[in-house]
Protein backbone atom coordinates (compact mmCIF):
# COMPACT_ATOMS: atom_id res chain seq x y z
CA UNK A 1 0.00 0.00 0.00
CA UNK A 2 1.16 3.23 -0.64
CA UNK A 3 2.20 5.67 1.77
CA UNK A 4 0.17 9.34 2.44
CA UNK A 5 1.88 10.37 5.41
CA UNK A 6 4.43 8.96 8.18
CA UNK A 7 3.96 10.17 12.02
CA UNK A 8 6.30 9.83 14.29
CA UNK A 9 5.79 10.30 17.91
CA UNK A 10 7.64 10.39 21.22
CA UNK A 11 8.35 11.25 24.49
CA UNK A 12 11.38 10.97 26.66
CA UNK A 13 14.29 9.84 25.02
CA UNK A 14 13.11 10.34 22.06
CA UNK A 15 15.05 13.53 20.46
CA UNK A 16 18.19 11.01 20.62
CA UNK A 17 16.45 9.13 18.14
CA UNK A 18 15.35 10.98 15.75
CA UNK A 19 19.07 13.17 15.83
CA UNK A 20 19.79 9.45 14.45
CA UNK A 21 17.13 8.77 11.96
CA UNK A 22 16.59 11.96 10.42
CA UNK A 23 19.74 12.35 8.81
CA UNK A 24 19.57 8.99 6.77
CA UNK A 25 16.38 9.51 5.46
CA UNK A 26 16.24 9.92 1.76
CA UNK A 27 15.76 13.80 0.21
CA UNK A 28 12.77 12.02 -2.33
CA UNK A 29 10.53 10.48 -0.15
CA UNK A 30 7.04 10.84 -1.36
CA UNK A 31 5.01 11.78 1.54
CA UNK A 32 5.12 14.40 4.19
CA UNK A 33 6.62 13.06 8.03
CA UNK A 34 4.68 14.89 11.00
CA UNK A 35 6.84 15.12 14.18
CA UNK A 36 4.69 14.84 17.76
CA UNK A 37 6.78 15.21 20.71
CA UNK A 38 6.13 15.92 24.19
CA UNK A 39 7.60 19.07 25.07
CA UNK A 40 7.39 22.10 27.50
CA UNK A 41 5.70 25.18 26.20
CA UNK A 42 8.43 27.61 28.24
CA UNK A 43 11.19 28.18 27.41
CA UNK A 44 10.92 28.73 23.59
CA UNK A 45 12.44 25.31 22.48
CA UNK A 46 15.37 25.45 19.80
CA UNK A 47 13.99 21.83 18.96
CA UNK A 48 12.71 23.34 14.92
CA UNK A 49 16.53 24.55 14.85
CA UNK A 50 18.32 20.99 15.98
CA UNK A 51 16.08 19.05 13.78
CA UNK A 52 16.70 21.28 10.95
CA UNK A 53 20.66 20.94 11.02
CA UNK A 54 20.35 17.18 11.30
CA UNK A 55 18.57 16.35 7.75
CA UNK A 56 18.35 18.00 4.36
CA UNK A 57 14.72 17.80 4.54
CA UNK A 58 12.72 20.99 5.29
CA UNK A 59 11.73 21.11 8.52
CA UNK A 60 9.31 23.53 10.27
CA UNK A 61 7.12 23.88 12.76
CA UNK A 62 3.52 24.11 11.68
CA UNK A 63 1.05 26.75 11.39
CA UNK A 64 -2.79 26.73 11.90
CA UNK A 65 -4.25 25.57 8.71
CA UNK A 66 -0.77 24.95 6.94
CA UNK A 67 -0.88 23.45 3.48
CA UNK A 68 1.54 19.38 4.09
CA UNK A 69 3.93 19.03 1.33
CA UNK A 70 5.61 15.71 0.49
CA UNK A 71 9.57 15.76 1.33
CA UNK A 72 9.19 17.80 3.86
CA UNK A 73 9.12 17.05 7.63
CA UNK A 74 6.44 19.56 10.05
CA UNK A 75 7.05 19.43 13.80
CA UNK A 76 3.74 20.12 15.76
CA UNK A 77 3.98 23.26 18.02
CA UNK A 78 4.24 22.71 22.07
CA UNK A 79 1.08 23.28 23.49
CA UNK A 80 -1.27 22.65 20.69
CA UNK A 81 -3.11 19.40 19.62
CA UNK A 82 -2.79 18.61 15.55
CA UNK A 83 -5.24 17.19 13.77
CA UNK A 84 -5.74 17.01 10.07
CA UNK A 85 -8.77 19.05 8.73
CA UNK A 86 -8.22 16.63 5.39
CA UNK A 87 -5.54 15.04 3.30
CA UNK A 88 -3.55 18.22 2.31
CA UNK A 89 -4.24 20.64 5.27
CA UNK A 90 -4.02 20.86 9.37
CA UNK A 91 -6.06 22.22 11.87
CA UNK A 92 -4.67 23.15 15.58
CA UNK A 93 -6.49 22.57 18.58
CA UNK A 94 -5.30 24.30 21.89
CA UNK A 95 -8.14 21.55 24.12
CA UNK A 96 -8.11 20.01 27.07
CA UNK A 97 -4.63 18.05 27.31
CA UNK A 98 -5.45 14.08 26.62
CA UNK A 99 -3.03 11.58 28.48
CA UNK A 100 -1.55 14.57 30.29
CA UNK A 101 -0.36 16.27 26.99
CA UNK A 102 -0.77 19.14 24.60
CA UNK A 103 0.79 17.91 21.69
CA UNK A 104 -1.15 14.41 22.47
CA UNK A 105 0.57 11.43 20.23
CA UNK A 106 -3.24 10.20 20.37
CA UNK A 107 -4.75 12.81 19.01
CA UNK A 108 -2.63 13.22 16.08
CA UNK A 109 -2.68 9.18 15.29
CA UNK A 110 -5.86 9.44 15.74
CA UNK A 111 -6.80 12.35 13.58
CA UNK A 112 -4.26 10.35 10.48
CA UNK A 113 -6.20 7.05 10.75
CA UNK A 114 -9.46 8.33 10.17
CA UNK A 115 -8.59 10.68 7.39
CA UNK A 116 -5.51 8.48 5.73
CA UNK A 117 -6.78 5.35 6.68
CA UNK A 118 -4.51 2.18 5.19
CA UNK A 119 -2.02 4.58 3.49
CA UNK A 120 -0.89 5.66 6.96
CA UNK A 121 2.49 4.63 8.64
CA UNK A 122 3.23 5.62 12.06
CA UNK A 123 6.29 5.10 14.28
CA UNK A 124 6.24 4.75 17.69
CA UNK A 125 9.67 6.32 19.61
CA UNK A 126 10.54 6.00 23.75
CA UNK A 127 8.46 7.52 26.15
CA UNK A 128 7.28 7.57 30.02
CA UNK A 129 3.61 7.54 29.42
CA UNK A 130 1.03 5.34 27.11
CA UNK A 131 0.29 8.25 24.80
CA UNK A 132 0.16 6.95 21.28
CA UNK A 133 -0.55 3.36 22.16
CA UNK A 134 -4.22 4.22 21.44
CA UNK A 135 -3.51 5.82 18.16
CA UNK A 136 -1.62 3.01 16.73
CA UNK A 137 -4.06 0.78 17.41
CA UNK A 138 -6.52 2.54 15.40
CA UNK A 139 -4.11 2.99 12.73
CA UNK A 140 -3.86 -0.47 12.72
CA UNK A 141 -8.14 -0.88 12.60
CA UNK A 142 -7.43 0.70 9.92
CA UNK A 143 -5.23 -0.96 7.74
CA UNK A 144 -2.42 1.60 8.23
CA UNK A 145 1.31 0.51 9.14
CA UNK A 146 2.85 0.66 12.48
CA UNK A 147 6.77 0.66 13.45
CA UNK A 148 7.53 0.19 17.17
CA UNK A 149 11.32 1.15 18.73
CA UNK A 150 12.13 -1.71 20.05
CA UNK A 151 12.11 -0.83 23.94
CA UNK A 152 15.64 -2.82 25.13
CA UNK A 153 17.02 0.47 22.68
CA UNK A 154 14.66 3.29 24.10
CA UNK A 155 16.37 5.51 27.18
CA UNK A 156 12.72 5.07 28.46
CA UNK A 157 11.12 1.80 27.27
CA UNK A 158 7.37 2.22 29.26
CA UNK A 159 5.54 3.82 25.94
CA UNK A 160 7.20 1.05 23.26
CA UNK A 161 6.57 -1.40 25.48
CA UNK A 162 2.82 -0.36 26.03
CA UNK A 163 2.46 -0.29 22.43
CA UNK A 164 4.16 -3.40 21.74
CA UNK A 165 2.14 -5.74 23.94
CA UNK A 166 -1.04 -3.67 22.58
CA UNK A 167 0.03 -4.80 19.17
CA UNK A 168 2.19 -7.61 19.20
CA UNK A 169 2.44 -8.18 15.54
CA UNK A 170 3.46 -4.85 15.14
CA UNK A 171 6.82 -4.02 13.39
CA UNK A 172 9.85 -3.84 16.62
CA UNK A 173 12.92 -1.46 15.18
CA UNK A 174 15.94 -0.46 16.40
CA UNK A 175 17.24 2.52 15.78
CA UNK A 176 19.79 1.92 13.22
CA UNK A 177 17.09 0.25 11.27
CA UNK A 178 14.37 3.08 10.97
CA UNK A 179 15.80 5.17 8.27
CA UNK A 180 15.78 2.06 5.85
CA UNK A 181 12.30 1.33 6.87
CA UNK A 182 11.25 4.47 6.09
CA UNK A 183 13.09 5.00 2.84
CA UNK A 184 11.56 1.39 1.49
CA UNK A 185 8.20 3.02 2.31
CA UNK A 186 8.54 5.24 -0.58
CA UNK A 187 8.55 1.49 -3.20
CA UNK A 188 5.22 0.46 -1.75
CA UNK A 189 2.53 1.30 -4.67
CA UNK B 1 -9.92 10.43 28.00
CA UNK B 2 -10.76 7.37 25.16
CA UNK B 3 -11.26 9.08 22.26
CA UNK B 4 -14.52 8.36 20.18
CA UNK B 5 -15.81 7.92 16.58
CA UNK B 6 -19.66 8.21 17.21
CA UNK B 7 -20.35 10.95 14.69
CA UNK B 8 -19.68 10.50 11.03
CA UNK B 9 -19.11 13.94 8.67
CA UNK B 10 -22.19 14.00 6.95
CA UNK B 11 -24.00 13.83 10.07
CA UNK B 12 -22.47 16.35 11.47
CA UNK B 13 -23.41 19.02 8.87
CA UNK B 14 -26.99 17.67 9.70
CA UNK B 15 -26.85 18.74 13.13
CA UNK B 16 -25.12 22.25 12.36
CA UNK B 17 -27.83 23.11 10.25
CA UNK B 18 -30.21 22.36 12.72
CA UNK B 19 -28.54 24.32 15.38
CA UNK B 20 -28.41 27.24 12.58
CA UNK B 21 -31.91 27.18 11.88
CA UNK B 22 -33.41 26.54 14.82
CA UNK B 23 -31.52 28.50 17.47
CA UNK B 24 -29.42 31.00 14.93
CA UNK B 25 -26.19 29.90 16.04
CA UNK B 26 -23.53 29.12 12.91
CA UNK B 27 -20.94 26.31 13.37
CA UNK B 28 -20.91 25.46 9.79
CA UNK B 29 -17.52 27.31 8.67
CA UNK B 30 -15.83 26.07 11.78
CA UNK B 31 -12.70 23.41 11.36
CA UNK B 32 -14.02 20.32 10.81
CA UNK B 33 -11.57 18.11 12.36
CA UNK B 34 -12.10 20.21 16.09
CA UNK B 35 -15.75 20.21 16.03
CA UNK B 36 -16.04 16.69 15.44
CA UNK B 37 -13.93 15.62 18.11
CA UNK B 38 -15.81 17.85 20.24
CA UNK B 39 -19.02 16.60 19.30
CA UNK B 40 -17.58 13.13 20.34
CA UNK B 41 -16.63 14.35 23.46
CA UNK B 42 -19.90 15.95 24.47
CA UNK B 43 -21.95 12.27 23.36
CA UNK B 44 -19.27 10.65 25.66
CA UNK B 45 -19.56 13.28 28.65
CA UNK B 46 -23.16 13.54 28.54
CA UNK B 47 -23.79 9.36 27.86
CA UNK B 48 -25.14 10.05 24.81
CA UNK B 49 -24.77 6.79 22.81
CA UNK B 50 -25.60 7.35 19.01
CA UNK B 51 -25.97 10.62 16.83
CA UNK B 52 -29.54 10.24 16.91
CA UNK B 53 -30.11 10.73 20.63
CA UNK B 54 -27.14 13.81 19.89
CA UNK B 55 -29.34 15.48 17.88
CA UNK B 56 -32.73 14.68 19.36
CA UNK B 57 -31.74 16.53 22.64
CA UNK B 58 -30.35 19.13 20.75
CA UNK B 59 -33.41 19.64 18.51
CA UNK B 60 -36.17 19.03 21.26
CA UNK B 61 -34.59 20.46 24.53
CA UNK B 62 -33.65 24.15 24.09
CA UNK B 63 -32.15 24.32 27.27
CA UNK B 64 -29.56 21.69 26.40
CA UNK B 65 -28.52 24.41 23.85
CA UNK B 66 -26.42 26.27 26.13
CA UNK B 67 -24.59 23.94 27.16
CA UNK B 68 -23.96 22.67 23.94
CA UNK B 69 -22.59 25.51 22.62
CA UNK B 70 -20.43 25.47 26.00
CA UNK B 71 -19.00 21.89 25.53
CA UNK B 72 -18.09 22.24 21.45
CA UNK B 73 -16.13 25.37 21.67
CA UNK B 74 -12.96 25.15 23.55
CA UNK B 75 -12.78 26.89 26.63
CA UNK B 76 -9.03 26.22 27.42
CA UNK B 77 -7.11 29.44 28.47
CA UNK B 78 -4.85 30.49 30.81
CA UNK B 79 -2.78 33.65 32.01
CA UNK B 80 0.02 35.18 30.48
CA UNK B 81 -0.27 32.31 27.97
CA UNK B 82 2.95 32.86 25.58
CA UNK B 83 4.67 35.35 27.92
CA UNK B 84 6.85 36.89 25.30
CA UNK B 85 3.85 37.95 23.96
CA UNK B 86 2.50 39.99 26.71
CA UNK B 87 6.23 41.01 27.57
CA UNK B 88 5.98 42.60 24.28
CA UNK B 89 2.56 43.86 25.27
CA UNK B 90 3.79 45.31 28.32
CA UNK B 91 7.42 47.10 27.08
CA UNK B 92 6.09 48.37 23.55
CA UNK B 93 2.59 48.06 22.46
CA UNK B 94 0.62 49.17 25.25
CA UNK B 95 3.14 52.25 26.04
CA UNK B 96 2.81 53.28 22.50
CA UNK B 97 -1.45 53.16 23.19
CA UNK B 98 -0.56 55.06 25.92
CA UNK B 99 -0.18 58.48 23.60
CA UNK B 100 -3.95 57.65 22.86
CA UNK B 101 -6.61 60.29 25.19
CA UNK B 102 -8.62 56.27 25.79
CA UNK B 103 -7.43 53.14 24.95
CA UNK B 104 -10.31 50.13 23.77
CA UNK B 105 -8.64 46.87 23.74
CA UNK B 106 -11.39 44.40 22.44
CA UNK B 107 -10.26 40.80 23.84
CA UNK B 108 -12.71 38.42 21.69
CA UNK B 109 -13.51 35.05 22.03
CA UNK B 110 -12.07 35.40 25.97
CA UNK B 111 -13.55 32.23 27.33
CA UNK B 112 -13.51 32.19 31.19
CA UNK B 113 -11.34 35.85 31.17
CA UNK B 114 -7.74 34.58 31.97
CA UNK B 115 -6.94 37.07 29.04
CA UNK B 116 -8.97 40.02 29.98
CA UNK B 117 -7.42 39.82 33.53
CA UNK B 118 -3.84 39.48 31.88
CA UNK B 119 -4.14 42.67 30.32
CA UNK B 120 -5.73 44.39 33.65
CA UNK B 121 -2.96 43.58 35.56
CA UNK B 122 -0.26 44.83 32.92
CA UNK B 123 -2.49 48.34 32.31
CA UNK B 124 -2.48 48.46 36.18
CA UNK B 125 0.67 48.36 36.48
CA UNK B 126 1.93 50.58 33.85
CA UNK B 127 -0.75 52.73 34.72
CA UNK B 128 -3.01 53.18 31.95
CA UNK B 129 -5.50 51.22 33.02
CA UNK B 130 -7.46 54.46 34.16
CA UNK B 131 -7.75 55.54 30.93
CA UNK B 132 -8.60 52.06 29.33
CA UNK B 133 -11.53 49.68 28.76
CA UNK B 134 -11.46 46.45 28.12
CA UNK B 135 -14.34 45.23 26.24
CA UNK B 136 -14.40 40.60 27.37
CA UNK B 137 -16.70 38.63 24.68
CA UNK B 138 -17.24 35.78 23.86
CA UNK B 139 -20.16 33.51 22.14
CA UNK B 140 -20.67 31.61 25.01
CA UNK B 141 -22.85 33.56 28.07
CA UNK B 142 -22.07 30.60 30.58
CA UNK B 143 -17.84 31.37 30.05
CA UNK B 144 -19.13 35.50 30.28
CA UNK B 145 -20.86 34.98 33.39
CA UNK B 146 -17.70 32.77 35.11
CA UNK B 147 -15.61 35.45 33.60
CA UNK B 148 -17.34 38.01 35.15
CA UNK B 149 -16.65 36.67 38.75
CA UNK B 150 -12.94 36.69 38.07
CA UNK B 151 -12.66 33.47 40.31
CA UNK B 152 -10.07 30.97 39.44
CA UNK B 153 -9.11 27.64 40.36
CA UNK B 154 -5.98 28.64 42.72
CA UNK B 155 -4.15 25.22 41.98
CA UNK B 156 -3.61 27.22 38.63
CA UNK B 157 -2.13 30.25 40.32
CA UNK B 158 1.52 29.18 40.44
CA UNK B 159 1.61 28.68 37.21
CA UNK B 160 -0.07 32.29 36.35
CA UNK B 161 2.68 33.41 38.48
CA UNK B 162 5.25 32.16 36.65
CA UNK B 163 3.99 33.30 33.31
CA UNK B 164 3.62 36.32 35.02
CA UNK B 165 6.96 36.69 36.31
CA UNK B 166 8.58 35.61 32.68
CA UNK B 167 6.47 38.05 31.00
CA UNK B 168 8.16 40.86 33.00
CA UNK B 169 6.34 41.02 35.89
CA UNK B 170 8.34 42.07 39.19
CA UNK B 171 4.68 42.34 41.93
CA UNK B 172 4.05 39.25 44.62
CA UNK B 173 1.25 37.79 42.00
CA UNK B 174 -0.77 36.79 44.84
CA UNK B 175 -1.31 40.57 45.84
CA UNK B 176 -4.14 40.44 43.05
CA UNK B 177 -6.16 38.00 44.72
CA UNK B 178 -7.40 36.50 47.37
CA UNK B 179 -6.85 32.97 48.28
CA UNK B 180 -10.47 31.14 49.57
CA UNK B 181 -10.09 27.45 50.30
CA UNK B 182 -9.15 26.43 46.28
CA UNK B 183 -10.19 29.35 44.65
CA UNK B 184 -8.66 32.74 43.91
CA UNK B 185 -10.92 35.94 43.66
CA UNK B 186 -9.43 38.97 42.12
CA UNK B 187 -9.30 42.37 43.33
CA UNK B 188 -12.62 44.32 41.71
CA UNK B 189 -10.09 46.83 40.97
CA UNK B 190 -8.95 44.65 38.28
CA UNK B 191 -12.57 43.85 36.88
CA UNK B 192 -13.80 47.16 37.13
CA UNK B 193 -12.96 49.13 33.42
CA UNK B 194 -13.81 45.29 31.88
CA UNK B 195 -17.41 44.87 29.85
CA UNK B 196 -18.23 41.24 29.68
CA UNK B 197 -20.59 40.73 26.85
CA UNK B 198 -21.51 37.74 24.39
CA UNK B 199 -20.65 38.57 20.90
CA UNK B 200 -20.72 36.25 18.29
CA UNK B 201 -17.96 36.13 15.39
CA UNK B 202 -19.67 34.82 12.84
CA UNK B 203 -22.84 36.72 13.28
CA UNK B 204 -22.82 39.82 15.10
CA UNK B 205 -20.84 43.32 13.33
CA UNK B 206 -18.35 45.60 14.42
CA UNK B 207 -19.66 47.43 17.67
CA UNK B 208 -17.15 49.88 18.10
CA UNK B 209 -13.36 51.40 16.81
CA UNK B 210 -10.63 49.75 19.21
CA UNK B 211 -7.09 50.28 19.55
CA UNK B 212 -6.41 46.87 20.09
CA UNK B 213 -8.01 43.82 19.44
CA UNK B 214 -6.81 40.57 20.76
CA UNK B 215 -7.68 37.24 19.01
CA UNK B 216 -5.82 34.59 20.12
CA UNK B 217 -6.43 30.77 19.38
CA UNK B 218 -10.09 31.12 18.35
CA UNK B 219 -9.43 31.29 14.36
CA UNK B 220 -7.55 28.12 14.78
CA UNK B 221 -11.34 26.82 14.67
CA UNK B 222 -12.49 28.44 12.13
CA UNK B 223 -12.15 27.37 8.01
CA UNK B 224 -10.18 29.65 6.02
CA UNK B 225 -13.13 32.03 4.69
CA UNK B 226 -14.88 32.22 8.08
CA UNK B 227 -11.32 33.46 8.92
CA UNK B 228 -11.37 36.21 6.35
CA UNK B 229 -15.19 37.01 7.23
CA UNK B 230 -13.20 37.81 10.74
CA UNK B 231 -10.68 39.25 9.52
CA UNK B 232 -12.58 42.01 8.19
CA UNK B 233 -14.82 42.10 10.78
CA UNK B 234 -11.61 42.84 13.01
CA UNK B 235 -10.47 44.95 10.20
CA UNK B 236 -13.19 47.29 10.46
CA UNK B 237 -13.10 47.64 14.28
CA UNK B 238 -9.94 48.68 13.97
CA UNK B 239 -8.40 52.35 14.19
CA UNK B 240 -5.28 52.87 11.79
CA UNK B 241 -2.17 52.78 13.18
CA UNK B 242 -3.13 50.48 16.25
CA UNK B 243 -2.96 46.65 16.78
CA UNK B 244 -4.64 43.17 16.04
CA UNK B 245 -2.62 40.41 18.11
CA UNK B 246 -3.45 36.42 17.43
CA UNK B 247 -2.26 33.29 18.59
CA UNK B 248 1.38 32.32 18.41
CA UNK B 249 0.72 29.76 15.64
CA UNK B 250 -2.30 31.81 13.93
CA UNK B 251 -1.30 34.38 10.86
CA UNK B 252 -2.99 37.12 8.87
CA UNK B 253 -0.78 36.08 6.30
CA UNK B 254 -2.97 35.05 3.30
CA UNK B 255 -5.73 37.00 3.99
CA UNK B 256 -6.80 39.33 1.86
CA UNK B 257 -5.88 42.01 5.30
CA UNK B 258 -2.25 41.59 4.31
CA UNK B 259 -1.24 44.36 2.52
CA UNK B 260 -2.90 47.20 4.49
CA UNK B 261 -1.13 45.88 7.91
CA UNK B 262 2.75 45.56 8.81
CA UNK B 263 3.70 42.14 11.35
CA UNK B 264 5.73 43.56 14.47
CA UNK B 265 9.10 41.88 14.50
CA UNK B 266 9.16 38.41 16.27
CA UNK B 267 5.49 38.64 17.59
CA UNK B 268 1.98 37.50 16.17
CA UNK B 269 1.13 41.53 16.53
CA UNK B 270 -0.25 43.44 13.07
CA UNK B 271 -0.05 46.88 12.58
CA UNK B 272 -3.25 48.54 10.58
CA UNK B 273 -0.87 50.96 8.41
CA UNK B 274 -2.60 54.32 7.26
Amino acid sequence: MATDILLIGGSAGSITVLLQVLPAIDTDISFPIVIVLHRKSYPKSELDHLLEISTALPVQEVDDKMELENGKIYLVPADYHLLFEDERSIALDVSEKVNYSRPSIDVTFLSAASIFGDRTVALLLSGGNKDGVEGLVSIVEHQGRVLIQDPVTAEVDYMPQQAMEALPTATILRPEHMADAINQLKHYK
Amino acid sequence: MMELDIIKDDEMDLLLEDVSTIYGYDFTQYSKASLKRRLNRICLIDKLASFAELRYQVVNDPSYLQRFVEEITVNVTEMFRDPYFYKKLREDILPKLGTYPFIRIWVAGCSTGEEAYSIAVLLQEINLYHKSLIYATDINPTVIEKASKGIFPLSKMKQYSENYIHAGGTQDFSSYYVAMYDIAKFHESLSKRILFSTHNLVSDSSFNEFQLILCRNVLIYFDKDLQNKVFRLFDNSLQNLCYLALGDKETLRFSSLESRYRQVKDQKIWQKLN
